[in-house]
This record gives C-alpha cells, sequence and structure tokens, in this order.
C-alpha cells in the first residue's frame, strides 16, 4: 500500500499508517485526511504537531489518556478532555491523528 | 476483575543485543492503562536501561532511552535500582537519567522516580508483589 503526495508514492502499512517516519511532510497529513474526508482546521493541526513533538522527545506515541493529559498541560484545560478530541478525530485520537503525524500507531492501541 | 494488583517488571538485561529491554518497556506502557500498581525493578545488567546518553548510531538500531521519561506520564512512577548492581559495574545514580513524575496528591511537584535499593529491600519487594514479570 501506499499514499500519494507531491507526486511520490509513500509506503504504508495495512492500516494506512506511513512506513518510514522521516518521510513526513505536512502534505501527508492533509493527503490521508482527504481520502477520510476530513478537512483539517488549525485545531487538528495543533494535535498533530503536539503529537510529532512527543514522539521527538520521547520515541513513542502516546496513549490516549497520557495525551489527554498532555494536551490539557499544553493547549489548555478546554482542550484536555476526550470529547474534544474525538471532536476533532472521531476515528480515535490516538489512531487518527498518530496516523496523520506519521507515526506509528499508539503503544497500547490494538 | 476490580482489584488491583501488585505487578512487578524485573528487567536483568542490558538495553540493546536482545529485545527484553524493550518488550518489557511497552508491556509496562500497555500494562499501565489498567490501572494495576506497577513497579519496575532493574537488577544486574537491567541497570544499563536507564544510563544517561545512550548511542545506538553505531548499532543501527532505534535508542529508546528517552521513552523512559515517558513511565511519568503513565503513572509509572516506582522504579528500583539494586545498589549492588549499580556498584558491581561501577555506576552510580548520577550515570542514570533523572526520571520524575509529578505528584497529583501534592500539588503536581515533580518527583523522582528512581530509587536505589539494597538487594535485601529487593528481595522484600518481590516478596510484596503478587505478580512478577521477568525480562
Amino acid at each position: 500500500m501506499g499514499i500519494e503526495v507531491n507526486g511520490k508514492v509513500l509506503e504504508t502499512d495495512e492500516e494506512g499508517y506511513l512506513a518510514n517516519l522521516n518521510e513526513w511532510e505536512p502534505e501527508v497529513a492533509t493527503a490521508m485526511a482527504k481520502d477520510e474526508d476530513v478537512e483539517l482546521t488549525d485545531s487538528h493541526w495543533e494535535v498533530i504537531n503536539f503529537l510529532r513533538e512527543y514522539y521527538e522527545e520521547y520515541q513513542i506515541a502516546p496513549a490516549v489518556r497520557v495525551l489527554t493529559k498532555a494536551i490539557g498541560k499544553k493547549l489548555g484545560k478546554e482542550k484536555g478532555n476526550s470529547k474534544y478530541l474525538y471532536e476533532l478525530f472521531p476515528y480515535g485520537p490516538g489512531k487518527q491523528a498518530c496516523k496523520y503525524a506519521g507515526l506509528p500507531k499508539p503503544t497500547g492501541c490494538v | 476483575m476490580s482489584e488491583t494488583k501488585k505487578l512487578m517488571y524485573v528487567n536483568r538485561k542490558a538495553p540493546y543485543g536482545t529485545i527484553y529491554a524493550w518488550e518489557s518497556l511497552e508491556v509496562v506502557l500497555i500494562g499501565a492503562a489498567f490501572e494495576q500498581d506497577v513497579s519496575v525493578a532493574f537488577v544486574d545488567d537491567g541497570v544499563y536501561q536507564l544510563c544517561k546518553d545512550q548511542d545506538t548510531t553505531g548499532l543501527g538500531i532505534k535508542n529508546f532511552s528517552a521513552t523512559y521519561k515517558a513511565l511519568g506520564d503513565y503513572d509509572v512512577n516506582k522504579l528500583y535500582i539494586e545498589k549492588e548492581s549499580l556498584e558491581a559495574r561501577g555506576l552510580t545514580l548520577d550515570d542514570l537519567m533523572p526520571l520524575v513524575y509529578e505528584d497529583e496528591d501534592d500539588d503536581w511537584a515533580e518527583k523522582d522516580s528512581i530509587k536505589v535499593v539494597s538487594s535485601q529491600e529487593m528481595a522484600e519487594l518481590f516478596e510484596q508483589s503478587d505478580v512478577l514479570f521477568n525480562f
């Protein structure tokens, strides 16, 4: 499987996660979102960028519970709850947002 | 299954060369979701897992040492290092990464997760656990 971005085909796994983290660019997220009929807003990007920073620092994609807590701390309490995050990413903030961010599936996610 | 069990994960091997250390860390992180009483022990070569400034470029494998810093976020904040194992390898607490967590019951004060214990104390901790996982 793969996803076409800027004229290149990037390899993905069977669930659509990017095979190589380093190939990520913002257009990857846009293309993945388009496939799922999602229009990315600034609020989506906030979470996507947060996840990329988290991965950079800890080398893992956080579990939803940890993500929710950390978002609340970084972006404000009104955003640190699962309702807000599920509204942005109805397929699950862990799975869907991590995919758009080019990260592997969160550790602890089945 | 509502009762809380005391789980103890025991790490005995160096971080790279075998998959044990990484597998253990993943199991700890996954298990953290079940809200059990989790402790992690580092004995023998396992103490190397927490060493500072790990560099895997020569090995060509992922350096996952940064992931130990996420344990606090997962509410895993009881990390026990065996004193004798550290000493036998010429290491002290200063050679290890500082790992901290924020204590919810103490106005989110930052506290150390790592505790150095003697092998006698470690044996008692094992004794008090409901389940031991050996890696």
